[in-house]
């Protein structure tokens, strides 16, 4: 397994956010999280990259327990997660972004390749590589934002809402680029409010409801259950 | 009232753009001639035919200094405030420790009666000012938001009534005949004298030539590619791998050791130091002239410190209806300031990201309404 994770739960001050979730992502999966508001989706993200501590349970990477590690040296073991919403550096090119992705990295040859690599995911981000990150639309702040995680040439990569705020033909690209890049050999682990589009693409993934993880199966077996169907894809 | 604005604005942008497309054999003569001007601006023979800019109330050499003290402090604000974004409210604290280092160490008043000479506790009270710096940011760094300003704010005030009150450093009776740099001219006598004021200016303004390569260089690099991630924003800084706390601290730590210099030269050029030269106002007039210049930007920190500093001794010996100018100066200042913040609050010459990210919070607001 690439990820593990065990009976995990985390506080907010008195508030628990997540009561008890386990879950796993193996190599070449595509996973999906999926849950209305407030269930906790982003919460595990936060766990699983470190920037919130987690009270009890463990985190396990490549076998490796790092329920302690600080975020930025998970990221050297090649995790990185793409932040929702405008978590983009706004002051910043398109280019100097896309290069912060790639500070922990010192092959520039390497680096010079993935960023050809992402400027070919994402034509738009090469047409407007010396604008500042904070005046493109939320539509490509949210590719700059998953291109600069590629960046770091991530062995899991962690997706939170890709496609929040998007108008409905840019949610189908980012998904069809998701899935192109998980082709190219990246796992995927994403959380989601669209459970149609993240459902129609993942292996396997969960549903995660009030802190707690309450379905589980591949993605074509959740897209077809009628629990999930009601709550989830607006489906009487 | 807008077209007006809009067309300094316009008009600034083109002069920017100008100055990013000239030749670069005309930016350094340009940037030759500045410096040439500023090491040529204390002689008398030459700031006599300026006009209006000699200071009518006071010394111009003294104020000079002074000035150039207030500069090198904003440049090294500026690492902490501009580049790392951290809001350090006690500043002057640290300026504090570097002058009391000296005094301490060199002055015949003191209790430690050890007598160095300038030059030997100058490295010691960079060192010094660092470690505070160090001490106070790894506790409090760790934390988000106003944490930092409230500790620093409280560190400057302890800094101020340990000195007040505290036995060992002497009070309002202070420390007197701190030695001054070395240096001799050919015939026998002292180039740091007691009366002519403009070797310390001198002194200064090279030691600000070259704080301002070095940190320009720092910025250019990993470190500075590392603060301003932070800056922007501290979440997706850490998620790309930055390690945060540590680039926190070395801000802190480089920006109290830049103060710890200033602290330093000030007390080998006042000869005397006591508790009255550490005011909490010195370390919000040094944080207001880094964001009215421009926070970010190592100019936009120069301008801003060294206008700051300059206006409010420009005020001294100016009377209108009967009052001095001097007395109200900080209400002058304090209007500037509420100016600037409603029409430009990026500072005077801002650091074109900074411009833009002020432009993507605005928008934030707009869109969270």
């Amino acid at each position: 397994m690439l990820l593990e994770i065990d009976d995990v739960s985390l506080l907010y001050g008195r508030i628990q956010a997540l009561h008890g979730i386990s879950l796993t992502v193996a190599e070449g999966e595509i996973v999906a999280l999926i849950g209305a508001n407030g269930a906790g989706k982003s919460t595990t993200m936060r766990a699983i990259s470190g920037i919130r501590p987690i009270a009890t349970g463990s985190i396990r990477f490549e076998g490796e327990d790092i329920s302690k590690l600080r975020a930025d040296l998970r990221v050297r073991r090649g995790l990185c997660q793409a932040p929702e919403g405008r978590g983009i550096f706004p002051g910043m090119s398109v280019l100097e972004n896309l290069d912060m992705g790639a500070y922990t990295r010192r092959d520039r040859a390497g680096i010079a390749e993935d960023l050809a690599r992402v400027l070919d995911l994402f034509p738009r981000l090469a047409e407007r590589r010396k604008q500042a990150g904070g005046t493109l639309s939320g539509g490509e702040q949210q590719m700059l934002a998953v291109g600069r995680a590629l960046m770091s040439r991530p062995k899991l990569l962690l997706l939170d809402e890709p496609s929040m705020g998007l108008a409905p033909m840019l949610i189908q690209q980012i998904f069809d680029i998701i899935k192109e890049i998980n082709e190219q050999g990246t796992t995927v682990l994403l959380v989601e409010q669209n459970a149609q589009q993240a459902l129609a693409r993942a292996h396997r993934a969960y549903v995660l409801e009030t802190g707690k993880i309450v379905k589980t199966g591949t993605g074509a077996e959740l897209l077809h259950d009628p629990a999930v169907k009601e709550a989830y894809l607006g489906v009487a | 009232m807008t077209t007006v604005l809009e067309r300094v604005r316009s008009g600034r942008e083109a002069a920017g753009e100008r100055w990013r497309g000239a030749p670069r054999w005309v930016r350094w003569a340009l940037l030759v001639a500045v410096i040439a001007f500023f090491y040529a601006l204390p002689n008398r023979e030459f700031y006599q035919y300026l006009g209006p800019i000699p200071t009518p109330g006071a010394n111009f050499t003294q104020v000079l200094f002074t000035v150039s003290i207030y500069v090198l402090l904003a440049v090294g604000l500026n690492i902490v405030v501009g580049f790392a974004g951290l809001l350090d409210l006690g500043y002057f604290g640290f300026f504090a420790v570097g002058a009391y280092t000296v005094a301490v160490l060199t002055s015949p008043s003191s209790n430690l009666k050890t007598l160095w000479p300038w030059l030997l506790v100058v490295p010691l009270a960079i060192g010094l000012t660092m470690l505070s710096g160090v001490m106070l940011g790894t506790p409090t760094l760790r934390l988000r938001g106003d944490y930092l300003a409230i500790v620093t704010l409280g560190f400057a005030e302890m800094i101020r009534i340990a000195a007040v009150s505290s036995e060992f450093l002497k009070g309002q009776r202070g420390f007197n005949q701190i030695p001054h740099p070395p240096g001799k001219y050919a015939d026998g006598k002292p180039f740091f004298g007691v009366l002519d004021a403009r070797p310390y200016y001198w002194l200064v303004l090279t030691l600000i030539i070259l704080v301002v390569i070095g940190v320009r260089n720092l910025t250019h690099s990993r470190v500075g590619r590392a603060w301003i991630s932070i800056r922007e924003d501290e979440d997706a800084a850490q998620l790309m791998g930055v390690p945060t706390f540590k680039f926190k601290l070395w801000a802190f730590a480089s920006g109290a050791a830049i103060a710890g210099l200033a602290g330093a030269l000030f007390a080998g050029k006042q000869n005397f130091v006591n508790s009255q030269n550490f005011e909490l106002l010195n370390s919000i007039i040094i944080l207001a002239a880094v964001i009215f210049g421009g926070s970010g930007n190592i100019v936009g920190a120069i301008v801003g410190g060294g206008l700051v500093a300059y206006m409010i001794e420009r005020f001294r010996g100016i009377e209108l209806f009967g009052v001095e100018l001097y007395e109200y100066r900080f209400l002058i200042f304090g209007l500037v300031l509420v100016v600037m913040m409603i029409f430009r609050p990026e500072g005077l010459i801002p650091n074109r990201r900074r411009a833009a990210e002020f432009k993507d919070r605005r928008k934030e607001v707009i869109v969270g309404e």
